[in-house]
């Protein structure tokens, strides 16, 4: 796997108004990574995320897609980038006003010049990849927290997108089916050879998917470690990092 | 966690019930210690901390406090906290304290309760702050607030001017639903206030005019009222209630399920996606409710008119033509797709304005209503007053 950098934060600076949350983040996202945002509850970790998609603006520093500037680029630009990337959330924000189907299809409709008869086929397609063919009439009130994280997968790759990013994918999720929505991130990974990044406190999950990862201390308000997870389990020398990744167990 | 069967756990029923007591020992060599004793339990009288506080300093000497619960006949948490509450203190007063002689359940909850210790700057800011400080916050959020205002407006604009060069993303399936919504759905609603607000201008202009004899001029009164602006206005208050209620709370809802986000991040501007039909709907639909609401508000005073003045129905109706002009007919137009805007203005930015939280979503419901009637009041008296001074 090449290691060509795909999103690059320099020195970034996260604040709301004059209370900062993390300072001076530097870390590279790699081609085909499964780039792991972890640290405690309230660190900041979602916060990030938001920085990397283009929800918040950051109060300091850069980051990069690719040799773009994202925050200096013009807006045209910007939303080539923001088109590249799919985004699954916390809680899969399906849009409640329609099916799972138009859902899934809004993004083909609004980016794509595919007739309507392509679409639903593609939707269709989408919607099986995910294990939730079947249910395109339905509406996200009417199906479970789970199916509804799916869908929200789903939709969120439905312009097949460079890159995807999870804000805590196992969260509320029974352990199978947490399990099994890793498998998915990793099949989509191999399969579609997108990057990766998840925001996440599982363990479990840190150590199946991830190969690479920044992690946020809510104390320092920095990161105070980066890279593969399991390497950093066996010898970080910080000890909040490993007993953070040990469960404080050792 | 409370499992073991010892003296004074928390369900230790069936004793006397007698009621809990603290009593302080003066100090011997420097060791005070406290008996407590009784029911410490959260539905009967229990002693506050504050009580052996407060006789803590006419004891000097103590250097060790002792606390001693061997008659206490059953806890729950009102003793943890006293408990806990008296460690602070003698925290502070540098007083060691020995609750070695508490049940062991206590013991391991307080060890709990005192595990991490309180974050200084988890405290929010904002509370306790002097009144100058908040006013100062207060106007500088009405400066923030105006400037967002503008910005959305601006925003809005943009949107529109890219739906009028067939550039604006957004759903025809939306619009047509949100016309419905904002239309034919309102009729019954629109009808019986406007009818009403029709009688009653009848109803109040018939008594005055009565005492000239000159009741035929009801018809006027009703039809140029109802036409120049009642009408607009009525429906205007009706659609800010219903519609502009309705939009800030869907948008709110969206933000706390943070479908909002999803759209900037698939690359649709929520402002062309969202606001933009609801807009359309509202500016569009505004002007037939009003014609709507003129014609039912005219009907209520032809009620009055006919039913209890005695006025012949050609008669009445004859003078309501005589007393409309097509100019008056316009001015009700222009003031309910001014109407039109601030409602879906009012609305949209409340909504997407809207915080995280459930309450949130209620507040920007308020919100959009309180602003949305203001903005239609304070609009009112300025095409009124403007159009006094142009002589219309």
């Amino acid at each position: 796997m090449s290691a060509a950098p795909h999103i690059v934060v320099t020195d970034l600076t996260m604040a709301y108004g004059r209370v900062v949350i993390q300072k001076d983040l530097t870390f590279t996202v790699n081609r085909g990574d499964v780039f792991i945002i972890m640290g405690g509850s309230g660190c900041g970790k979602s916060t990030l995320l938001r920085h990397l998609i283009g929800l918040i603006p950051p109060a300091k520093g850069s980051v990069h897609y690719g040799d773009i500037d994202f925050w200096q680029a013009s807006a045209a630009k910007r939303d080539r980038i923001m088109r590249g990337i799919g985004v699954l959330y916390q809680k899969g924000a399906l849009w409640s006003s329609m099916t799972l189907a138009e859902n899934v299809a809004l993004p083909l409709q609004e980016f794509t010049d595919l007739n309507a008869a392509q679409i639903e086929e593609l939707v269709a397609l989408k919607l099986a990849l995910v294990g939730l063919a079947g249910f395109e009439g339905h509406y996200p009130s009417e199906i479970s927290g789970g199916m509804q994280k799916r869908a929200g997968l789903a939709r969120a790759m439905a312009l097949d997108p460079e890159i995807l990013f999870f804000d805590e994918p196992s969260a509320g999720l029974d352990p199978i089916s947490a399990r099994r929505l890793d498998e998915l991130i990793l099949e989509l990974r191999e399969s579609l050879g997108a990057t990766v990044v998840v925001v996440t406190h599982e363990l479990a999950s840190i150590f199946a998917i991830g190969n690479n990862s920044v992690f946020l201390d809510p104390e320092t308000k920095t990161m105070i470690a980066a890279g593969d997870p399991k390497a950093l389990r066996d010898d970080a020398s910080n000890s909040t990092v490993r007993s953070f990744l040990t469960r404080g167990e050792a | 966690m409370i499992h073991i069967p010892e003296k004074g756990t928390p369900h230790d029923r069936g004793r006397a019930e007698e009621e809990a007591a603290v009593r302080c020992e003066p100090p011997a060599a420097g060791v005070l210690t406290v008996y407590l004793s009784g029911c410490w339990k959260i539905d009967g009288p229990t002693p506050s901390a504050d009580e052996v506080i407060q006789q803590v300093p006419s004891l000097p000497g103590a250097s060790r406090m002792v606390l001693n619960a061997e008659q206490v006949s059953a806890w729950d948490s009102t003793l943890l906290s006293f408990i806990v509450k008296l460690g602070a203190y003698c925290a502070a007063q540098e007083i060691a304290f020995d609750s070695q002689m508490l049940p062991a359940g206590i013991q391991r909850l307080v060890k709990l309760a005192t595990a991490v210790p309180a974050k200084e700057t988890s405290h929010r800011i904002g509370k306790g702050q002097p009144f100058l400080a908040r006013l100062g916050e207060a106007v500088l959020g009405v400066w923030q607030g105006t400037a967002d205002m503008l910005a959305f407006i601006g925003e809005a604009f943009v949107a529109f001017c890219r739906f009028l060069t067939g550039r604006a993303q957004y759903q025809r399936s939306d619009l047509l639903r949100f016309m419905w919504n904002c239309g034919p759905q309102a009729l019954p609603i629109v009808t019986l206030i406007s009818l009403l607000v029709g009688l009653i201008l009848a109803f109040v202009g018939a008594i005055q005019l009565l005492l000239f004899g000159a009741q035929i001029f009801v018809a006027n009164l009703v039809a140029v009222a109802m036409v120049r602006v009642m009408g607009a206005v009525m429906a205007a208050v009706i659609m800010a209630g219903r519609t502009g209620a309705a939009f800030a709370a869907q948008l709110g809802t969206m933000q706390v399920n943070e479908e909002i986000d999803a759209l900037k991040t698939m690359g649709i501007p929520p402002m062309e996606f969202l606001v933009l039909p609801r807009m359309l709907a509202i500016v569009v639909m505004m002007p037939v409710l009003c014609v709507y609401a003129d014609v039912m508000g005219i009907i209520g005073g032809l009620i009055v008119g006919v039913g209890m003045l005695n006025l012949g129905l050609v008669e009445y109706l004859n003078q309501t033509k005589a007393s409309l002009t097509l100019t008056y007919f316009w001015i009700g137009l222009f003031y309910s797709a001014v109407f039109g805007v601030l409602i879906a203005l009012a609305g949209c930015l409340r909504g997407l304005q809207c915080g995280r939280s459930a309450s949130a979503v209620g507040a920007a419901t308020t919100s959009a209503v309180v602003t949305a009637i203001v903005a239609i009041v304070v609009a009112t008296a300025v095409i009124t007053f403007a159009l006094n001074v142009i002589g219309i």
